[in-house]
């Protein structure tokens, strides 16, 4: 097994984990937490790659993680100022009673 | 992409840029302030003795790299030939096209590095004394931190572009700092005007700049023979008309000289100046005394080269002429308005305006040492007379008007004695003080002036005017009986220290430019100085400086037998109120230029602004009502057939989409999970079917 795939493993390990957090867990702040899983996941899949890729002298995947990871921390933020703001109106951050945009 | 140029003609080359090289690490002196500047902005209010060390600090190894780059180029000049290094790199690339920054290390330069830094770090420690009880300390040392980095940013650049950009950073902290009482109307409004009127200027500076960059192609000033102030493109430029006789050397030094007016205070832009002086002392000081209105200045000194294009030997061009004619004008009228007022620091911005008006003469008539060397000391003794103003308001209370004042020779010795070097230095008192040399080149360049003897003798009357108003103001402050309320007081010895340096230098600075040593003009211009009292041998030289001396002491004399010890009280007119009332209120009105601009551009403005107004009122709103009125007719039309055709069969059809949308419905079940699982689904499958296809 090359090392690449190794990391591709553990990549998908922890999306999965981070993907079965966000569909299982009623707590919204925990979907977030399953969701920045998922991110970083794919954080690893650039970095392998661009580590066992055919031009690892560029920075470039290093840049493209580096971007991802500045954008998922915007995200965080975004998401975490609608949990609070969704607390504040609903007094709740279960995600089973947030269910007034049904149509 | 680095290029390191050597020096061109005049300049001889010299040592090469080497990486340890002074001037590679030039750009460190403006960065510091301005990175100090940013940390302060940072801070907290009641962080007072960080941010105040923080920006001294920073300056204080700006001043040292300074010293560096004057000695640098001080010991290039000793060995035979002036330095002139640059740095330049591509900013921008566009096609073939590009836009070049740059900074250069030349005698020019370093002078006013040194004096910049110098006179700088004196006013931010004045600061501390003086602003002491701001609530908004930290603010200010964040201002005039950017200030200064802007200023030496102004001063290294080898780009007009670079120059530019700093040149607006400098306005823009101008405006910022005279509006630092943002809560005063007064103050506000001065700092919209400053910015309004340089801007002015600035407009035709720009215009210069386009116009320069199509002909030649660079911004750079020097270039290893291709920048845009070597003979090269200088040639290129003088062999292109521009119309009303001009040449584009000329029609672009005229453009430029209008940037310089606006920032350095020239007819017809001066009215900014005095009511900048809305802003804090120290501000006044450092602002528009010693460095930013020196900018303009600077700015002709630094394009010298473009301005004197075509002129023959001793001759003269277009551009040089119009910067002496307005040069002496305004020298003229500003010291005449500043005999008539009456608060302490509009006369000094009124004797700034003027002296700013010889420096452009002497700049015009005499080139770039003369007009420099008279920048430089003026630079020293007028930020000592602001700070010593800034004393004395200081120790009487806030208290601005001259009439209120009096007497402070006892209460305030310190402030007194330096402010009278300050005084006499301005006033070009004979032989001992630098204001006396440098105003002398600049009478002497005048006398030889080979268009017309007018400038000479408007200087001549414009020296009487400043020994006479600078007695007047001294006479009202330090002499007669005291006529303010409460006790006057010293100023704390952080204030009145660097007072006594500046002092120093007020009388020490006229030994480098006298016609026995003249080491400032030869620094300048890269040749060597020679110590011997041949220089005074010159034709009407010393027959120059008698009538000069004698000019001087009958302004001293005629203000002291007018002002001295006579402690006038508020209510009674002024002494040449009464000899000549009808001139006395046109000068004090400030020849009402003021009123004028206000009747003519803002009335014009507001005027435009009313015919706008109605224009979008009556002609546009009534055509946009009509249009409105037109469309009303017809949607009513439509909503008529709408009603009975189309509605009818639409509520049918909507009905059946209701019906089968609500099964849809079910799906959108407003859980974001539901939502997510779905998703999850569907790459699966996606994922499946791509692995499947791909075996396939």
């Amino acid at each position: 097994m090359t090392p690449l795939a190794g990391y591709l493993l553990v990549a998908a390990l922890l999306f999965a984990i981070g993907l079965a957090g966000a569909l299982t867990r009623r707590n919204a702040i925990l979907v977030l937490i399953g969701i920045e899983l998922m991110l970083n996941a794919a954080n690893l899949n650039l970095i392998a790659f661009w580590r066992y890729g055919p031009h690892p002298e560029a920075l470039t995947g290093m840049m493209f993680a580096i971007f991802s990871i500045a954008v998922a921390a915007a995200e965080a933020a975004v998401g975490l100022g609608l949990v609070i703001s969704i607390y504040r109106h609903a007094q709740t951050t279960d995600l089973d009673q947030m269910n007034r945009m049904k149509g | 992409m680095l290029m390191q140029e050597m020096a061109s003609v005049p300049f001889a080359p010299t040592t090469h840029c080497g990486p340890a090289g002074i001037c590679d690490s030039l750009w460190l002196i403006p960065a510091l302030p301005i990175v100090a500047s940013g940390v302060i902005a940072l801070m907290k209010q009641p962080q007072r003795k960080a941010a105040a060390a923080l920006s001294i600090g920073s300056l204080a190894i700006s001043l040292l790299l300074a010293l560096v780059a004057f000695g640098h180029v001080v010991s290039g000049w000793t060995h035979g030939a002036a330095v002139r290094e640059t740095v330049n790199f591509t900013w921008i690339q566009v096609g073939s096209a590009h836009v070049d920054l740059g900074w250069v290390l030349d005698p020019l330069a370093a002078v006013m590095l040194v004096m910049v830094c110098f006179v700088g770090l004196l006013i931010f420690i004045y600061s501390t004394g003086y602003m002491a009880h701001d609530e908004n300390f930290t603010r200010f040392f964040c201002f005039l931190s950017l200030f200064a980095g802007a200023m030496l940013g102004v001063v290294i650049a080898n780009s007009l572009l670079l120059l530019f950009m700093c040149w607006e950073l400098v306005g823009l902290t101008s405006y910022l700092l005279i509006g630092f009482w943002y809560q005063k109307p007064s103050a506000a409004a001065a700092a919209k005007k400053a910015f309004l009127t340089t801007r002015v200027g600035d407009v035709f500076f720009l215009l210069g700049m386009v116009w320069l960059f199509a002909q030649t192609g660079t911004l750079l000033f020097y270039n290893g023979g291709a920048g845009s102030m070597e003979a090269l493109k200088l040639g290129g430029l003088l062999a292109t008309p521009s119309g009303l006789g001009l040449t584009a050397a000329g029609a672009i030094g005229l453009l430029i000289f209008a940037g310089a007016a606006g920032k350095s205070g020239q007819l017809p832009l001066h009215v900014w100046l005095p009511d900048a002086m809305e802003g804090p002392t120290p501000v006044s000081a450092l602002i528009h005394a010693a460095t930013m209105v020196a900018a303009g200045v600077y700015l002709i000194a630094r394009v010298y080269p473009l301005m004197q294009a075509g002129a023959l030997v001793g001759g003269t061009t277009a551009a040089l002429t119009v910067v002496t004619w307005v040069g002496a004008a305004t020298a003229l009228f500003a010291a005449l308005i500043a005999v008539a007022q009456n608060d302490i620091k509009r006369i000094l911005a009124y004797s700034t305006v003027s002296q700013l008006g010889y420096m452009m003469a002497g700049l015009g008539m005499g080139g770039v040492a003369v007009g420099m060397f008279h920048l430089i000391t003026h630079a020293f003794f007028k930020a000592l007379l602001f700070m010593g103003a800034g004393s004395v308001i200081h120790g009487c209370h806030e208290e601005q008007d001259i009439r209120k004042m009096g007497g402070l020779r006892g209460a305030m010795p310190t402030t007194f004695a330096t402010y009278a070097i300050g005084m006499l230095a301005l006033s070009g008192f004979p032989l001992l003080f630098s204001g006396f040399w440098s105003k002398d080149g600049i009478l002497e360049a005048a006398q030889h002036w080979s268009v017309g003897k007018a400038p000479f003798y408007m200087l001549v009357f414009g020296a009487l005017l400043t020994a006479f108003y600078m007695t007047r103001q001294v006479s009202y402050v330090f002499f007669g009986k005291w006529r303010g309320h409460g006790q006057a007081h010293e100023s704390p010895k952080v204030m009145t220290t660097p007072l006594a340096i500046l002092a120093f230098f007020a009388i020490a600075l006229g030994a480098i430019g006298t016609p026995a040593w003249p080491w400032f003009r030869a620094f300048l211009e890269g040749h060597a100085a020679e110590f011997g009292f041949a220089g005074f041998n010159e034709p009407g030289l010393l027959a120059l400086m008698v009538t000069s001396s004698v000019v001087v002491l009958l302004g001293l004399g005629l203000g002291w037998w007018i002002y001295g010890n006579k402690s006038p009280q508020v209510e009674t007119p002024d002494a040449l109120e009464r000899a000549v009332p009808p001139v006395w209120t046109v000068l004090q009105n400030k020849f009402y230029v003021d009123e004028l601009y206000g009747v003519t551009v803002i009335a014009f403005y507001a005027w435009w602004a009313k015919v706008a107004d109605w224009l979008d009122r009556r002609v546009w709103g009534g055509v946009v009502a009509l249009v409105a009125w037109l469309f009303r007719g017809g949607a009513q039309l439509s909503r008529l057939s709408d009603e009975y055709w189309v509605n009818g069969g639409f509520d049918k059809g909507c009905e059946e989409l209701s019906n089968s949308g609500g099964l849809l419905a079910r799906v959108q079940s407003g859980k974001v999970q539901t939502y997510l699982r779905l998703l999850a689904l569907a790459v699966v499958v996606l994922a499946a079917i791509l692995i499947w296809s791909s075996r396939g």
